[in-house]
């Protein structure tokens, strides 16, 4: 498996180096992504899933550095690369989609003249040749008379249509893996839909690997092949999507899950985690969850699990061994 | 388009009426003309003769009339001071004080944009500090103050340019530029420089401090995350963003130089219209003061209605019929 990943990811930390000490945002995280595989990244605003996605393009912000492990994609090792090579990889093999389609793209240049852009930097196309393949991506992301459209400006779009903009600049110089950060949170419910299924499309005809970061259980299972939930700067929890949904292992993938309403389940109410992450500068003992978990015991409050095999999947619990399954 | 530039223009129009009906305000409220022309001799006659010369045995609307009429021939009236017309005293002036404010502002451009894109993308580092450093004090020392430093230096020390005036011209119909002789050129340095001081310092704050907005942006972020270089990032995608406050900032600049230019013009006894203001309110010179006042305002409503036609051709969101949003839509 690890010999063909398209981005594997071994034991990364990431700092941020402040007036009042280091903190450790990202602590050791493992993971792996195949072609045409979509990897969901799922945890609470803070968990550290964006900072994963930035350290892989690196553009981490404001002195944050990867102080430990190592990125590879595609068999290179990209997290020590020069700015240089770095700025070869950024679009040509990673692609990547932002949050917000209304402030992703320059309001000042065409549609047209940020992807033909894109592409001439990395492919050596003529300008008519990039205007055609334009033409084609905007047709393939959905956007109809293309033709028209490739001469227009960003604020002349909907939201939706931008974000389908944004997934065309990502995909233009056909990049191996796509890091999405929140691609849909922006986004109208009904429009959410039709992105995540543009997205999914994509990713299986181009064979694009793709790490889905969001907050959002019910877009991860719809989209994504495996998923790997994240709390306090590490994987808590990782496998294949109907597995982790259907029998979470970790109390706190269970608390995600419960906290999704259903529409064809009537329940009294909705599972609610208490309290919230610990800060960075006062991660607590042991497990990080141990102080929100109903059911941590004193092995919890001394020692941090490792990630242990569970079924199909992998989860990091002292409790995996059926006790707490039935319950939440 | 069309409409929207067609309404820009009608806007300025009715600046300029309004601007007029003041210029016209200062003669009806500056005493009377008359008597401050000729002198205590001179007869009844002789007054009523020039009275009617001037226009002023008419009624209020008509003089306004007139005054406006004679505006757009660009006759503004003879001067009370020594009786030349207003108009080729200004067309003398004029040339001269364009073209200090011109090439300094070209100056400062040129200079300060650069300037100000280094010290964003260097933020930190020793020489962007300097500069930062810098620009603080070229903003805040006075271009009097500079001009005086200037010719101490450079006229009486070094010896290497003329302290004073405007140096050999030539002519171009009733146009003269010192831009073609060597003596002229010498002469536009130290006055240039010591009006562009404070504009290069100033338009590098402006450009720095919206670079660094700009370059916060998720637009600025998305354009790295494609792996554009940093080339077209820096100035494709972050200074095009940068621009319109600069256009703005340019454009009053230029206005208020022109205006205000008299400082500078009478340190390095530089002909232009600024002395001749400053004369013309010495003397009490009413024809000539409205006439400046014309022309300046003519000159910043000019410059306004450039720059908001600029606007309309940088930003295309602008250019969407109706919207009159300010250029900060980030």
């Amino acid at each position: 498996m690890a010999a063909e990943a398209v981005l594997d990811i071994r034991n990364l930390v990431v700092e941020f180096p402040t007036r009042r000490g280091v903190l450790t945002a990202i602590r050791g995280i493992d993971l792996t992504i195949g072609r045409g595989e979509i990897l969901g990244v799922v945890g609470e605003s803070g968990a550290g899933k964006s900072l994963t996605g930035a350290a892989v393009i690196g553009l981490l912000e404001s002195g944050g550095r990867i102080a430990e492990g190592e990125i590879h994609v595609c068999g290179r090792r990209i997290d020590q690369l020069p700015l240089r090579e770095m700025q070869k990889l950024r679009g040509r093999t990673i692609g990547a989609i932002f949050q917000d389609p209304l402030t992703s793209l320059n309001p000042l240049l065409t549609v047209g003249d940020q992807l033909i852009e894109t592409m001439r930097v990395h492919m050596p196309l003529s300008r008519a040749g990039a205007m055609a393949r334009a033409v084609r991506l905007l047709q393939e992301v959905g956007i109809p008379s293309p033709e028209l459209r490739i001469a227009q400006y960003p604020h002349q779009f909907s939201g939706g249509m931008r974000q389908r903009v944004v997934i065309a600049l990502a995909l233009c110089a056909e990049p191996e893996l796509v890091i999405a950060d929140e691609p849909t949170t922006a986004l109208d419910v009904s429009i959410q839909a039709q992105i995540t299924a543009l997205l999914k499309r994509v990713c299986r005809d181009r064979g694009t690997a793709m790490m889905l970061i969001t907050h959002d259980m019910g877009v991860i299972a719809e989209t994504a092949d495996r998923v790997a939930v994240m709390y306090a700067g590490r994987i808590v929890e990782i496998g294949p999507v109907a597995s982790i949904i259907r029998a979470p292992r970790h109390p706190y993938t269970k608390g995600l899950i419960g906290s999704i309403p259903s529409l064809t389940q009537r329940s009294e109410r909705l599972v609610q985690i208490d309290g919230s992450m610990p800060r960075l500068n006062a991660m607590p003992e042991g497990c990080a969850f141990h102080p929100r978990c109903r059911f941590a015991m004193a092995q919890c409050r001394r020692e941090r699990p490792p990630l242990m095999p569970a079924g199909t999947s992998e989860a990091a619990c002292w409790h995996l061994n059926g006790e707490v399954s039935h319950v939440a | 388009m069309i409409s929207m530039v067609l309404r820009r223009i009608g806007n300025a129009v009715a600046v300029m009426v309004a601007v007029a009906f003041v210029a016209f305000m200062i003669f009806q409220f500056l005493g009377d003309p008359v008597q401050l022309m000729l002198n205590e001799q001179a007869s009844q006659a002789e007054r009523d003769a020039l009275r009617i010369r001037l226009g002023l045995d008419q009624n209020f609307v008509m003089q306004f009339m007139l005054f406006i009429t004679r505006a757009l021939h660009g006759d503004f009236g003879i001067s009370y001071r020594n009786q030349q017309d207003v108009m080729s005293l200004i067309a003398e002036r004029f040339p001269a004080t364009l073209e200090l404010v011109l090439v300094s502002t070209i100056i400062a451009l040129s200079i300060g944009i650069p300037l100000g894109v280094y010290a964003a993308i260097r933020k930190g580092s020793p020489i962007a500090r300097l500069l930062t450093m810098f620009s603080m004090i070229g903003v805040s020392i006075p271009s009097f103050v500079i001009g005086i430093l200037l010719i101490l230096i450079f006229a009486v020390q070094l010896n290497w340019l003329p302290a004073f005036g405007r140096g050999d011209v030539v002519h171009f119909g009733s146009w003269t530029t010192g831009l073609l002789t060597p003596s002229g050129r010498s002469a536009l340095v130290m006055p240039a420089l010591s009006l562009a001081l404070f504009q290069i310092s100033f338009i590098m704050r402006l450009v720095t401090a919206e670079m660094l907005e700009v370059l916060r942006t998720d637009y600025v972020k998305f354009a790295r995350a494609r792996g554009l270089p940093n080339r077209l990032v820096h100035f494709r995608h972050a200074l095009r963003n940068c621009l319109m406050p600069v256009v703005t900032m340019t454009g009053m600049m230029i206005g208020d130089l022109i205006a205000f230019a008299l400082v500078t013009e009478t340190v390095f006894q530089w002909p232009g219209m600024g002395q001749l203001f400053v004369q013309a309110v010495m003397f009490i010179d009413m024809p000539v003061m409205a006439a400046y006042l014309m022309i300046v305002s003519a000159m910043f409503v000019t410059i306004n209605t450039i720059v908001d036609l600029i606007y309309l051709w940088v930003d295309p969101r602008l250019r969407q019929a109706g919207a009159a949003r300010g250029y900060h839509a980030h």
